[in-house]
């Protein structure tokens, strides 16, 4: 439980787009699914993926859809959308530019 | 497509809360399951995923509020429970919340009902085109500043002037309309052709005046405003060229003026006709009577003070092809004054003292606001504080306090709204006659929004001192407050503020005193006449064609008087041509005297005559008995004085005999009054007491009376005045009647009691006096609240001091003194600063006053005990509250 560290700031919205790119889940799945493709190095706090969720719901880069479960309970599911998906190819793309800047400073220093 | 869904979602929760939050409750519930769920899959006992799950999700509640929120929508929540928050406080404390509201509407409105009715008097513009560049030109007379024009006079400037792009001339006319069922008397005025055209405005239907018909005997042509033709004429597009009846003569309507047209020049004017003088300029004629207005419009780019230096020149230098009569004043110069000014001279004054008097009594409502929010504010820190502790940030209280200050504005915002709107409307009512553009007053909506947002932006910022305060982090102090050992330093400042409430309504009254003072004077002054008792009207011959010789003018009038003197009731009557007191411009009753200061009329008489200037009366035999005027000397006129004497008799006032012969008798002395310098001598046959004519505060009048039947010729209207046995007011219809005995077409107007013509010769003293006296008792009682509220504040606060106070021995009167000692320390501090404050303030009023010297000790002497007795009492309250305060109580209840 230690080694989880919160998701790195900036990137839950990607993390969260990444994961609904694969399938429509709703919130605890998407929390497991990054925890356990992280090898559980994020944690993702409940509080923070719920309000990612309304945020990008009312960006247009995902879609909201209350499916009935199988314990007659109410569950929120969430889908990307065009926009979603064309933002999760930016983000992605900026990421790892991002990423290779990093790993080439450390590099040199190295 | 994101901002329609951020609309939309917002709009949802916005109005559907509680499915919104059922939602989120629903979607964190799911969470905590699956987690559970998840755990129980891992290899967990219910009991311990449970624990897990808890452990994962954290709080439940914690997380639904983090997830609610989110979203614009919030700060609407916010706000609206702020609103709602601020209105139950503010409900909770109706004494605060009436108080501050009638506070702020006070200064709110009576500021912006005086603005609204000075701006466009004494600040618009004119609603002319380029009405910058229009004046007018008066004569510079000796003694009274301006006087009228001469039509000569007038033709020689607009024939010789460069800077002049127009002038005109003109006078009222108030014709009588026949032709329907009721004639009516119009207000209106007699121009020349340039007169519409100096003012800019075009006729909207049919033409302007043609300057080829100003001339003697020229065609009878008018032209209306637009209201007239509306209520007249049916609003009939067709109205050009048809006839009306005025005065009994047939006058063709050349235009209809436009709806917008503001006749500035004369308020109520509702037809135009013209002058028609003789161009040939009789030597004897109206022409070189001094009657006349002159407004003219300066070429583009030329300034007022150019068009005098060149208008002057003009004057003092006269030429051969303008001829002018001895006597014409033209060579004392010329005033030429823009228009704006020139209306408002007159009322110029006494407007500027009610703006200062209604921005003091702003500063003392804004002070008071003020203090009252302090106040509030200080009775609040220990809730300001539990509310920090408990977890509000400083923005969420900041916030907070901005929505009550806000709310209160807007209370007393719309309040002050209907203040101003009463207010500008009694203001209109209350005008003194003569005030200028009545008809532009209305609510002014800048000025309304000005006061609104001033005194609301003090409200914020005094409102934040309290908020920021308690947000900082001395929560721990202001929590103990429970128990308050002295009165802090905001002691201070409120105390301050009182004291300047204090001065500054010193300033009010004091002036308030000033001017009531002045009035009183006023008031005592002796009119040279007895105006109790005495009832006036005007009575006209409307259709000269009746009347068509000057005899048949004077056997109307001595008819009707012969009438009247049989009306029960009636001790005595008599006309005259000019009314004391009646509110008239003298200057157009100032004739010209020559007096014969040698004994010998030889042809060297004329080095010796005396010239002189002196108001003229037409009065009929009876005169000055039914006014009440006091014989000095020699005779008054009789029935002997008819037309045809040889000499005309004429009688003098006291004052122009004293000028004009000193000591000697002036019986059987010779003057000339009037009329061409060859006419024969008259004859002063009598010396009567002087009379005021234009003003109680005017000086000493040189009047000369001749007979209306010997007079040069005969006038209409004349002032029938009448001595009643009892009310004369009652008398009138009797009187009315009468007359129209007589001739039932003649109109008679303007009926009054003298004692009402004198009051409303003092209107504009009155009206500015009845302002500060309004102004003087609200700032008195804002100051009262205001010492209430800052004593009773610390009484409060020092309950435990007095407690203790008493335990020890202090007898309830002790302490009484002691809280009673404070008030009245701010108060004599507050008047010690106002007395610098009144003496400055008096001498914006200095023209206002009359007989009362700036430093009028007793008008100090009356308001500083007004103002302390009242605080006394102020006071006395919270003492006696303080006094009676029960030790064992208070020390208990620590």
């Amino acid at each position: 439980m230690d080694d989880n560290t919160d998701v790195i700031q900036g990137t839950l919205d990607m993390l969260i787009l990444k994961t609904l790119s694969l399938e429509p889940l709703h919130g605890f799945g998407v929390a497991r699914r990054i925890e356990q493709v992280s090898r559980g190095v994020f944690k993702v706090n409940p509080g923070s993926l719920l309000t990612a969720f309304q945020r990008m719901e009312r960006a247009g880069l995902i879609d909201a859809e209350w499916r009935q479960t199988e314990n007659a309970r109410r569950a929120k599911y969430y889908s990307l959308t065009r926009a979603g998906r064309r933002q999760l190819g930016a983000e992605t793309e900026g990421w790892a530019r991002r990423v290779s800047a990093v790993a080439r400073l450390l590099n040199a220093e190295g | 497509m994101s901002l329609w869904r951020q609309v939309t979602r917002g709009a949802r929760v916005l109005f559907f809360r509680a499915r919104a939050d059922a939602d989120v409750a629903d979607e964190v519930g799911h969470y905590y399951e699956q987690s559970v769920a998840a755990h129980v899959a891992g290899g967990l006992s219910p009991e311990e995923a449970r624990r897990a799950a808890r452990r994962e999700v954290g709080n439940m509640t914690v997380v639904r509020e983090q997830v609610r929120s989110y979203g614009w929508e919030n700060m609407v929540g916010t706000f609206v429970s702020d609103l709602r928050y601020a209105a139950r406080r503010l409900g909770n404390n109706p004494g605060f919340t009436t108080v501050a509201a009638l506070t702020l509407a006070l200064g709110i409105g009576a500021s912006t009902a005086i603005f609204s009715a000075v701006y466009p008097i004494l600040f618009e513009s004119l609603p002319y085109p380029h009405a910058e560049r229009i004046v007018t030109v008066w004569y510079a007379a000796s003694d009274h500043g301006r006087a009228l024009q001469s039509f000569g006079n007038y033709r020689e400037v607009a024939a010789r002037s460069r800077t002049l792009d127009a002038i005109a001339a003109f006078k009222t006319w108030q014709p009588t309309m026949g032709g329907a069922a009721e004639p009516e008397r119009l207000d209106g005025q007699r121009v020349s052709a340039s007169y519409l055209r100096v003012l800019g405005v075009r006729p909207a239907l049919g033409r302007d005046f043609d300057a080829a018909d100003d001339r003697i005997r020229g065609p009878n042509v008018v032209v209306i405003s637009n209201a007239l033709w509306r209520r007249r004429l049916g609003a009939d597009s067709t109205v050009v060229g048809r006839q009306l009846t005025l005065d009994g003569d047939a006058f063709t309507v050349l235009g209809v003026l436009p709806p917008g047209f503001e006749s500035v020049l004369g308020p109520s004017a509702q037809i135009w006709g013209l002058l028609q003088y003789d161009e040939a300029l009789p030597g004897s004629g109206r022409e070189w009577g001094h009657h006349l207005q002159a407004v003219a419009r300066l070429r583009p780019g030329v300034d007022a003070a150019r068009a005098t230096s060149e208008i002057n020149q003009i004057a003092h230098a006269p030429v051969p092809e303008f001829a002018r009569q001895p006597g014409s004043f033209m060579d004392k110069g010329m005033i030429v004054d823009a228009l704006r000014d020139d209306i408002t001279r007159a009322v110029r004054p006494g407007l500027l003292a009610v703006v200062g008097a209604v921005v003091l009594l702003l500063l003392i409502a804004t002070v008071n606001v003020t203090n009252l929010l302090l106040a509030r504010g200080a009775q609040r820190r220990g809730e300001l504080a539990m509310r920090a502790a408990l977890g509000a940030g400083q923005t969420r209280i900041v916030r907070q306090l901005i929505t009550e200050s806000l709310l209160l504005a807007l209370v007393g915002g719309a309040l002050g709204l209907l203040v101003a709107a009463v207010g500008v409307r009694a203001l209109v009512a209350l005008s003194p006659a003569g005030m200028p553009r009545l008809s532009a007053i209305g609510v002014h909506a800048p000025v309304f929004a000005f006061s609104l947002i001033a005194s609301t932006v003090i409200g914020v910022v005094v409102g934040l001192a309290p908020a920021l305060r308690a947000s900082r982090h001395d929560l721990h102090g202001a929590l103990q407050q429970g128990s308050r050992r002295t009165a802090g330093g905001h002691g201070f400042t409120r105390g301050t503020l009182v004291a300047a409430e204090v001065a500054l309504a010193l300033v009010l009254l004091v002036n308030a005193g000033l001017l009531l003072r002045s009035l009183d004077r006023l008031f005592s002054i002796p009119p040279g006449f007895d105006p109790a008792h005495l009832l006036t009207m005007q009575v006209q011959i409307a259709s000269p064609q009746r009347y068509p010789k000057d005899a048949d003018f004077n056997r109307f009038y001595a008819a009707a008087l012969d009438v009247v003197r049989q009306v029960p009731g009636v001790r005595g009557a008599a006309f005259t041509s000019e009314l004391p007191l009646d509110g008239a411009d003298i200057s157009t009753d100032e004739y010209r005297v020559q007096i014969d200061m040698g004994a010998s009329s030889s042809s060297a008489e004329a080095t010796e005559l005396g010239q002189a200037a002196a108001l003229r009366y037409a009065v009929t035999p009876g005169y000055f008995e039914a006014m009440g005027i006091p014989l000095h000397r020699g005779r008054l006129f009789d029935d002997r004085d008819v037309a045809g004497a040889a000499v005309r008799p004429l009688v003098v006032s006291e004052s122009f005999a004293r000028r004009a012969y000193g000591n000697t008798d002036p019986i059987g002395r010779r003057i000339r009054l009037g009329g061409p310098p060859n006419r024969p001598w008259d004859e002063i046959v009598g010396v009567v007491g002087d009379v005021k004519q234009a003003s109680l505060a005017a000086g000493e009048t040189e009047a000369v009376y001749a007979t209306t039947a010997q007079w040069l010729w005969a006038e209409t209207p004349l002032w029938l005045v009448v001595r009643a046995q009892g009310d004369a007011a009652a008398l009138a219809p009797a009187v009315r009647k009468a007359i129209w005995s007589v001739d039932k077409d003649q109109p008679v107007i303007r009926v009054s009691t003298v004692d009402a013509l004198v009051a409303a010769s003092e209107a504009q003293r009155r009206f500015v006096m009845i302002v500060f006296e309004a102004f003087g008792i609200a700032a008195l009682a804002l100051a009262a609240i205001g010492i209430y509220g800052v004593l009773a504040n610390s009484v409060t606060e020092r309950v435990r001091e007095l407690g203790v106070r008493a335990a020890l021995g202090a007898s309830s009167s002790d302490i009484l003194r002691l809280v009673l000692r404070d008030g009245m320390v701010l108060t004599v501090l507050g008047i010690v600063a106002g007395l610098g404050g009144a003496a400055a303030a008096s001498h914006a009023i200095v023209t206002l006053l009359y007989g009362v010297p700036r430093l009028d000790p007793i008008a100090y002497v009356v308001a500083i005990a007004l103002l302390t007795a009242v605080s006394a009492v102020a006071c006395w309250v919270p003492a006696a509250r303080a006094a009676g305060v029960d030790p064992a109580i208070t020390l208990r209840a620590e």
